[in-house]
């Protein structure tokens, strides 16, 4: 073979070792979700008759009120940022899962005050009332 | 207890008296802060006493530092290095034991003079503050720390002086009393930065030793560090030319006068002459000029005090005329003698003070006549006669028995008739003159006998004849907390010369103050007791005392009423005009300066400097305004503003790299 | 070796932790008893105060280098927690009367404490941009704590844009030094630029400039100034307080670790432009504070007029200038807290908040004490012998005149006689000017002692300076470099 050729094949090679994963992910995660696009569209129930009610975003009979840009209750923003709070700090978890053989005790214990703190913030966050919907607005 | 803080307890218990006295005073009540402050200097006066037992067990050398007690670097800057120290060696010793010693028996008398007045503790809050800085003042262990108290005495001086100030004649006295005192300090201060120039410290050991050491090296700096530290002694000890404010300085409370202005603060200068003897030693000219100076204030004091009528201006002209005698003594090199002569005087000028004191207040407040019940002293608001003139006086001699005989005993002292205290130390002072500098010694012997004269002339006016005003009259001895300090006094005025610096070799041991301080003084030789000069003294004190008495017992009393030494004419006009120095500082000094001061005022600053100042301080109010219509309150603009900066910001550290 | 990295930041983590313990045991102290949390709050911040002697003398660094505890962390955590302290004391009352006394209050001031602690141990950029992000969250909720006051709220808000903004630009500085440099640690950056200049230093330099955006920020610096009159005059003042005398501390100790230890090499460069910010905030700061009528907006344009002096010490760099920046920051932050203390105790009462200069008219004659303590902190800012203001002022000048800075030194003393037109103004309002302002003034102990304690040693370090300065010259000898 031409060096050339060989030093393409290595380089794909190389690449390819380090990203094939990655590819891998996004093949199945873009296969999957085109594969359900697709079987929606010919499994699905067609309906030619285009009446209006169909168009609802409720079809049980319910009529929407309004526009859809509506001021929501500033709950609904308190939980997503609590629970992005939480999420996220879980997300800690995996680096330490993974080298926690390499981290041992020191780290087992590192992830105890982590996690103590989160539960004192977890705690006072339901105590004062933010997880409980109807008393909320206090 | 540690070393240090027994050594600064002296100077803290006044000072715990001055904060409770501050603060709680009108709380306290009358007597309890009288009480407390005669209490805190009480216990300084213990405590006085418990060093002085310390130092005397130390051994007795020349060169030997007493006790001393760095607290803490007080200020470091450059090479300066001054610590906040305090040292007690056998001369501050004697000058701490009369400060407190004397200052207690004031407090008590204090009580019973400033009995009704209105600010009752606040007088005491400034006596014992007072106290706290004269302390301060003799134990301070460099030059710095000697000023620090040299300047806490004038604002105390300045603060009694005017302690009525609601007339104003009292605080035109303080103020007097302040700026000529200033002009001492700044000499004063000009000699110490002379001194931190010439030997790059301020603590005394470092500083006499660098002068042993280097001689005739520094004799030329020297010459003139002692000219300025002696220019800020004329200051404080009144010497000419700056003696003028002392007697304005009886404005205030007779307490005052006997503590500050005669017995401790005054002879600050004294203090501080024998403190840096070294120095003055390798100054001839200084100590010539120091001689004499004290020489001619002790004359002139002397001669106006002939012709005074009121009873503390003639105690004041007598104060000065002493300093000037301790100055010249202090010129001729005996510093001995003129810590001796600041001995006895504090006690016997004190009890004179403390004496004319008790006649003031017999006078003013003696229930027949008293026009006002409560209310303090300080004439004005009533409508009486002058209390303090002696041509109202006479006759007390059987009102006020007790007041009458310490007075005559003070008297004698200051007259010098032996054996009493101050016999001996002024005894001591015309040997030393007579030895090295005939011009001081005739000026002194000229006024020892004046002294005599005008003493005895005062005793017969107040105590003897017949009362020549209805005050008078009715006058009855004062309180027993004012007539007991009188008593000690008058015991110190008797046997304090002869305790302190007996002249024999036999029943006392002689020279005892002589050989105590010589740690500090060095040997000096000690002035041998002259028979003949001293016979000669006494006898001419007597005939002059003799003199005095049957002059104003012929011309003065309760039906002539003529000033005898009239007759001197030009003279008597120099003596009761007071030498014409008011009136010559008002014609040279006061009078030019106040037109200097109108025109730099009028002129000068207010079209000049005003108008430089006003137009940078509109320009910059103007530019305030401008700028502050930056500040628009949107968010929006404060980051572009922000921005902005970043953008010049990162330009230049980028390419100015 | 968990417990010795630990122990590098013993008094960050006493407040982090003693935070965290705080708002559990919050939860179980009733509405009306929330100076029990204050105390208890008190309790916590004397123990890392206690901490900082305990350890004296000590020269570590810990956690791979990123934090050290030398004499100069332990100084600045001392003065941190003095300060603090102080304040909880002041909130007492304060809180009480406007109604902010939310148990919340103290966790969110330790954790401010902390990270302002950490910002004088930092010795690595990652760890500065954690401590300045763990002080200013907190501070942003206590600025808004007078919710539903509208100034409160607004104070908050420009507080916390304008402070995401320079956390931005210092992250990203960060970024481009690391990219230069190839290092985020303090140490590490010095080895590797006392070398010959790296290729890329357009980056690096960029990178130099952002950080000292952002920590400028953050001490009111100008030209990065505008946020602090607006937030200053919203905040509840005990918080405005608080700001005014800890955060600028903190962000001056993590400029002079940054700058005068880590980027030293590169001093040619930064000191002209650090000397301009100086001068900038000098002239900014006096001469618009002379046409405030407001006390507390004074106080804001008084306090980067501060910034500007400080500045001036960091310009002159070296050790002396490190010493007369220590020592000014601690004079400044005592000072400024005993004037604080006399607003918060004027309005502590029923009335509305009110801090108009009228409102001092003739309060020597009604609470001398007061008029005292705050006559004698204009005097130690306007720099006024025997304050501490003084002797502050004298060491910046002597050190921007021992390297070169003359022309600063000068600016500063100009700028000093500018601002006598302000502070002389409150102390002639107060004593010469007959007041209208009858509001009674209940006394309270733990503010009166707070204040005057901030007296006393405003006057104490300025009679006695030289045991401060040694303090201060042993902390910055046992710096970690």
């Amino acid at each position: 073979m031409p060096w050339k050729t060989v030093c393409v094949l290595k380089l794909i090679h190389t690449v390819m070792d380090l990203y094939l994963p990655i590819f891998v992910i996004l093949a199945i995660a873009s296969g999957l979700a085109g594969l359900i696009v697709v079987i929606s569209i010919v499994f699905g129930p067609r309906k030619r008759a285009q009446v209006k009610a169909k168009l609802q975003p409720y079809e049980s009979g319910m009529n929407a009120i309004g526009q859809g840009q509506r001021r929501f209750p500033v709950r609904f923003y308190l939980i997503a940022v609590l629970f992005i709070l939480f999420d996220v700090e879980v997300i800690f978890f995996y680096p330490w899962a993974v080298a926690f053989r390499q981290l041992g005790l020191y780290g087992l214990i590192q992830m105890l005050v982590f996690v103590g703190i989160l539960f004192a913030g977890y705690i006072w966050v339901w105590k004062k009332g933010a997880l409980d919907w109807e008393t909320m607005d206090k | 207890m540690t070393m240090d803080l027994q050594i600064i307890l002296p100077v803290l218990f006044p000072l715990v008296g001055v904060l409770v006295n501050s603060f709680f005073g009108r709380r306290l009540g009358e007597r309890g802060s009288g009480v407390f402050a005669s209490l805190m200097v009480a216990l300084s006066f213990g405590a006085s006493v418990l060093l002085l037992r310390q130092l005397s067990a130390q051994p007795h050398t020349e060169g030997a530092h007493g006790l001393a007690s760095q607290l803490f670097p007080w200020i470091q800057v450059g090479t300066l290095s001054v610590p906040f120290g305090f040292q007690v060696d056998q001369l501050s010793i004697l000058l701490m034991l009369i400060i407190t010693g004397v200052g207690l028996l004031i407090h008590i008398y204090a009580t019973g003079y400033m009995h009704n007045d209105e600010r009752f503790p606040r007088f005491f809050v400034f006596l014992n503050l007072f106290i706290s800085s004269m302390l301060v003042l003799v134990m301070g262990d460099s030059f710095l720390m000697m000023f620090v108290g040299w300047e806490l005495v004038g604002l105390c001086s300045y603060l009694l002086i005017g302690f009525w100030f609601s007339e104003i004649k009292n605080s035109e006295a303080g103020r007097k009393a302040f700026v000529v005192n200033r002009i001492g300090d700044v000499a004063f201060v000009l000699g110490i930065l002379l001194i931190f120039t010439t030997f790059g410290s301020l603590s005394y050991t470092e500083v006499f030793k660098a002068v042993e050491e280097r001689g005739a090296e520094v004799a030329a700096a020297v010459g003139t560090i002692t000219l300025l530290l002696f220019i800020g002694a004329t200051g404080k000890s009144a010497q000419l030319p700056l003696m003028v404010w002392l007697p304005d300085a009886m404005a205030g409370p007779t307490p005052v006068s006997a503590l500050i202005h005669a017995a401790t603060m005054v002879t600050a200068g004294i203090y501080m002459m024998a403190r840096s003897h070294v120095m003055f030693e390798l100054a001839p000219t200084t100590q010539t000029v120091v001689g004499v100076v004290g020489g001619l204030t002790a004359l002139v004091a002397g001669v106006i005090a002939l012709t005074q009528w009121d009873i503390k201006k003639v105690l004041a002209y007598s104060t000065v005329s002493q300093l000037g005698f301790m100055v010249a003594a202090c010129g001729v090199g005996a510093y001995t003698a003129a810590v001796f002569h600041l001995l006895t005087h504090a006690f016997f000028k004190a009890l004179l003070f403390l004496g004319s004191g008790s006649v003031i207040h017999g006078i003013e407040h003696n229930p027949k006549t008293a026009t006002h019940a409560t209310g303090g002293h300080g004439g004005g608001h009533h409508q009486g006669i002058d209390p303090q003139d002696m041509r109202n006086m006479g006759g007390l001699k059987s009102r006020m028995k007790i007041t009458f005989i310490t007075y005559l005993i003070g008297g004698l002292a200051l007259a010098g008739v032996p054996p009493l205290a101050g016999f001996w130390s002024k005894d001591e002072i015309l040997v030393s003159a007579s030895q090295s500098n005939s011009l001081v010694f005739w000026l002194l012997a000229v006024t020892a006998v004046l002294t005599a004269f005008y003493t005895m002339r005062q005793i017969r006016l107040v105590f003897f004849g017949e009362p020549r005003s209805r005050e008078a009259w009715h006058t009855i001895e004062s309180g027993p907390q004012m007539t007991i300090p009188l008593v000690i006094l008058a015991v110190f005025s008797v046997v304090g010369g002869v305790v302190i610096n007996w002249p024999f070799e036999a029943i006392l041991p002689a020279h005892a103050l002589s050989h105590w301080l010589e740690p500090v003084l060095g040997k000096l030789e000690v002035a041998h007791f002259d028979f003949g000069m001293a016979g000669i003294f006494s006898l001419l004190a007597i005939v002059a005392m003799a003199a005095a008495y049957f002059m104003y017992k012929r011309s003065y009393n309760e039906t002539v009423k003529q000033e005898p030494l009239e007759k001197l004419g030009p003279l008597y006009a120099l003596s009761s005009n007071k030498f014409y120095l008011d009136d010559i500082y008002r014609v040279l000094v006061v009078i030019p300066f106040h037109g200097f001061a109108t025109v730099f005022a009028q002129v000068i600053d207010k079209n000049g400097i005003d108008a430089v100042v006003n137009g940078i301080g509109g320009a910059v109010r103007n530019a305030s305004l401008v700028l502050r219509e930056i500040q628009t309150g949107f968010v929006r603009s404060y980051g572009l503003v922000m921005l902005l900066g970043v953008a010049v910001l990162v330009a230049w550290f980028v390419f100015t790299r | 070796m968990a417990i010795k990295d630990l122990l590098t930041v013993t008094a960050p983590a006493i407040c982090a932790v003693g935070g965290t313990l705080l708002l559990l045991l919050d939860l179980a102290i009733p509405r009306g008893s929330k100076s029990t949390t204050a105390w208890a709050a008190f309790a916590v911040i004397l123990l890392a105060l206690a901490s900082v002697p305990a350890q004296w003398g000590v020269s570590t660094s810990g956690f791979a280098g990123m934090v050290a505890a030398d004499g100069y962390s332990l100084f600045v955590d001392g003065l941190l927690a003095v300060i603090a302290a102080l304040t909880v004391l002041l909130t007492l009352r304060y809180n009480e009367a406007r109604g902010i006394m939310r148990g919340e209050f103290y966790p969110l001031m330790l954790f401010a404490l902390s990270g302002m602690m950490l910002m004088g141990h930092a010795t690595n950029l990652i760890i500065v941009f954690i401590a300045v992000e763990l002080l200013s969250i907190p501070l942003y909720v206590l600025c808004g704590f007078a919710r539903p006051r509208v100034d409160s709220e607004e104070s908050a808000l420009k507080y916390f844009l304008l402070g995401a903004f320079a956390s931005g630009f210092l992250v990203y500085g960060i970024a481009l030094i690391y990219g230069a440099a190839g290092t985020v640690s303090l140490t590490e950056l010095t080895a590797a630029l006392s070398g010959p200049k790296p290729a890329d230093s357009a980056l690096l330099y960029a990178g130099v400039a952002l950080v000292l955006v952002g920590l400028g920020f953050k001490v009111a610096a100008a030209p990065f100034h505008m946020w602090t009159p607006d937030v200053y005059e919203g905040a509840p003042t005990t918080v405005t307080a608080f700001m005014a005398s800890a955060t600028k501390a903190a962000g001056f100790a993590a400029i002079l670790r940054i700058f005068l230890f880590g980027l030293a090499p590169l001093m040619e460069t930064w000191q002209a432009p650090i000397a301009v910010l100086a001068l900038l905030s000098m002239i900014v700061g006096n001469v618009v504070a002379l046409a405030q009528t407001n006390l507390k907006r004074m106080l804001a344009y008084s306090s980067i007029a501060h910034a500007g002096y400080v500045l001036t010490g960091v310009a002159a760099g070296g050790d002396a200038g490190a010493s007369a920046v220590l020592f000014y920051l601690a004079s400044y932050a005592l000072t400024s807290l005993a004037a604080f203390a006399v607003m918060i105790a004027l309005n502590s009462g029923e009335a509305d908040e009110n801090h108009s200069l009228d409102t001092y008219a003739g309060l020597g004659r009604r609470k001398p004490l007061l008029a005292f303590v705050l006559a004698v902190s204009m005097l130690s800012l306007l720099g006024i012998p025997p304050t501490a203001g003084f002797f502050g002022k004298y060491f910046l000048i002597s050190a921007a005149i021992g390297s070169g800075l003359t022309w600063l030194a000068i600016a500063l003393v100009i700028t000093s006689v500018i601002s006598a037109g302000f502070y002389l103004r409150v102390i002639m309002t107060m004593y010469m000017r007959d007041g209208k302002n009858e509001a009674p003034i209940a006394g309270n102990w733990p503010r009166a002692f707070a204040a005057l304690t901030a007296t006393v040693a405003t006057l104490g370090i300025g009679i006695l300076a030289s045991p401060i300065v040694e303090l201060i010259n042993t902390g910055i000898k046992s710096i970690v470099r």
